[in-house]
C-alpha cells in the first residue's frame, strides 16, 4: 500500500486524533485502543486535512519547522499511517 | 485508607463503566458476578458523571459503557454527552437490543464514539437460543444502522463450543455487515462462564481448526477489516498478561458503585473494594488496599517470584488462579510452571467427556432467578 501523490489526504473519521494533556503528548483514538504518537507524527497527521496532497504536506512542513530534505521520513510514515488506517485518500 | 502508598503508580487509562446489571439477554458466559442479583443499587446519573470527571482528570481517555445491558440506563445520553465535554472516547458496548435509529443518532450527536454490537451466532435459531432472546434479525439490522450513521462498526462474537463450529459463517457475516473491525473473542472463563464450562470449552481439536480458519481470513481482510482475537488461555503455555498488570491501566466501576481492579475483582476475598460514594477515583487508585494488592511482585510466590517472565505476565490472573487453585496468590494454573496446571488439562478432559457424550446437562442461564439459586 503506498500514498497515491495525486491525491489529497484526509485523517480518518473512524479515528480520533488528540492532545492528551495528563501524558503531554498527541494520540490516535479508536475502538478500544490508543496509539501514542511522538511530536513529529503528530505534526504530520495534523496536515492530513482532506485538501493537502503529499508535496503540499512536504513543502508546508518544511517551511514550519524550518528546514529540508523531509520527503523521505515523511512519505515512510504516511505509508505506514495508510496501511493503519489512519489516514486516507480520495 | 488501609493500603500503602507505592511510588511508580501509573495513572488509569481505560475506565469501564458498568452502568448496570439488568439485562434482557441471557448469555451463558456472562462476565458479570453470578450473585449479581445481590447487587440491586445503581450509581445516580450525578455520581456517574463525577466518576467520569475524576477519572478523566488522572488521564483515564478510553471509556466503556457496558453493564449489563447500558441502554437499559434513561440517561445514557447525558453520561455520553458529559464523556465527550471531557473529552473521553467512548465506546458503548451493547447487545443491540432496544436500540433504534433514533437513538442511534442521538448518541451520535450526544458525542459516542463508537458501538460495539454482540452477535452470538451466525444464525438465528443458534443466535435466539445462546441469547436466551430473539435477537438476531434486530441485531443485524442495528450493525446496518451503525454503519450507515458513521460510527466505526465492531462485530464482538463470544466464541464458545456451541457456535465455534460456525466460524466460517461467523466471519462472512461480518463481511457482509461491513465490520470495521471484529472481535472474536474466545470465552473467558469466569464468572457465568465459569459455571458452564463443561458446556463451554471447545476441545482442541476445534479451537485450532477455528483458529486456523480466522487467521486465514485475517490476512484475506488485511486493510479492510481488524480482527481482534481473544486468545482461549486454556490452550496457552503462558497466562495472559491480565488487565496489563494490576492497578496500571484499567478501572473497573460496577453497577453500585465498587470499584474494581477488573471486573471480576468482585470474586476475590478480601480485598475490601472501595465504593465511589466514599472515596474519590484519586483516593481509590491510588491509596486503596485492593488497588495496591496485587501491584508490583512483592505479593508473588514460586513459581512466579523468580520467574524470568513475571514482568511479561505479572503471573497471570489473579481471579482464575483464585476461581481454579482457591489460592489468590498462586500462579494462573495456565502456565506450565505452575504446580496446579493439572487443573487446567482436568478441565478441559471434563468438557471433552461432555461433549462426546449424548446426555449433556443443560446450560444455565444468565438470569436473576438462577442467579438467586446459584448464590
Amino acid at each position: 500500500m503506498s500514498i497515491n501523490p495525486d491525491q489529497a489526504i484526509k485523517f480518518s473519521p473512524l479515528h480520533r486524533l488528540q492532545w492528551e494533556e495528563a501524558q503531554q503528548k498527541d494520540v490516535i483514538l479508536y475502538p478500544e485502543g490508543m496509539v501514542e504518537l511522538n511530536q513529529s507524527s503528530a505534526e504530520i497527521l495534523k496536515m492530513c486535512d482532506g485538501a493537502r496532497k503529499l508535496d503540499q504536506i512536504i513543502a508546508d512542513l518544511e517551511q514550519k519547522f524550518a528546514t529540508t530534505g523531509l520527503t523521505n521520513d515523511i512519505t515512510a510514515f504516511l505509508e505506514v499511517a495508510l496501511k493503519n488506517g489512519w489516514i486516507q485518500q480520495n | 485508607m488501609a493500603g500503602s502508598n507505592k511510588t511508580n503508580i501509573t495513572p488509569p487509562r481505560w475506565l469501564l463503566a458498568e452502568l448496570t446489571y439488568a439485562c434482557p439477554l441471557q448469555c451463558p458466559y456472562c462476565a458479570n458476578p453470578v450473585d449479581y442479583a445481590n447487587y440491586q443499587a445503581e450509581l445516580d446519573t450525578e455520581d456517574w458523571k463525577r466518576v467520569l470527571t475524576q477519572a478523566r482528570k488522572m488521564g483515564a481517555v478510553q471509556l466503556g459503557f457496558s453493564g449489563g445491558e447500558p441502554l437499559t440506563r434513561k440517561d445514557l445520553p447525558e453520561l455520553v454527552k458529559h464523556a465527550r465535554d471531557l473529552g473521553y472516547y467512548s465506546n458503548l458496548i451493547t447487545s443491540g437490543y432496544g436500540l433504534t435509529e433514533e437513538k442511534i443518532v442521538q448518541l451520535k450527536e450526544a458525542g459516542l464514539d463508537h458501538i460495539q454490537v454482540s452477535i452470538q451466532a451466525s444464525t438465528q435459531e443458534l443466535n435466539d437460543h445462546i441469547a436466551g432472546t430473539t435477537s438476531f434479525e434486530h441485531k443485524k439490522e442495528v450493525a446496518h444502522l451503525v454503519k450507515k450513521h458513521g460510527y466505526p462498526m465492531v462485530l464482538c462474537v463470544v466464541i464458545h463450543r456451541e457456535n465455534i463450529h460456525q466460524m466460517p459463517e461467523i466471519l462472512a457475516m461480518a463481511e457482509e455487515l461491513g465490520a470495521d473491525y471484529l472481535e472474536l473473542a474466545n470465552t473467558q472463563y469466569y464468572g457465568w462462564a465459569h459455571t458452564n464450562r463443561d458446556l463451554l470449552l471447545p476441545t482442541k481439536e476445534q479451537f485450532e481448526q477455528a483458529e486456523q480458519i480466522a487467521q486465514a481470513f485475517k490476512e484475506k481482510v488485511a486493510g479492510k477489516m481488524k480482527i481482534y482475537y481473544v486468545v482461549p488461555d486454556f490452550y496457552e503455555d503462558r497466562p495472559k498478561a491480565c488487565m496489563n498488570g494490576w492497578g496500571t491501566t484499567f478501572l473497573t466501576i460496577a453497577p453500585d458503585g465498587v470499584a474494581l481492579p477488573c471486573h471480576s475483582a468482585r470474586e476475590l476475598p478480601g480485598l475490601d473494594c472501595p465504593n465511589v460514594k466514599d472515596y474519590s477515583i484519586d483516593q481509590i487508585w491510588n491509596e486503596s488496599k485492593a488497588f495496591n494488592f496485587f501491584r508490583g511482585y512483592e505479593w508473588m510466590k514460586e513459581p512466579c517470584s523468580s520467574c524470568d517472565e513475571k514482568e511479561k505476565d505479572f503471573g497471570g490472573c489473579r481471579c482464575q488462579a483464585y476461581l481454579l487453585t482457591g489460592d489468590m496468590y498462586a500462579a494462573d494454573p495456565v502456565c506450565s510452571k505452575s504446580p496446579n496446571h493439572h487443573v487446567i488439562e482436568e478441565a478441559i478432559d471434563s468438557a471433552r467427556a461432555g461433549a462426546l457424550s449424548d446426555n449433556e446437562k443443560p446450560l444455565i442461564f444468565r438470569n436473576s432467578k438462577n442467579s438467586r439459586l446459584l448464590s
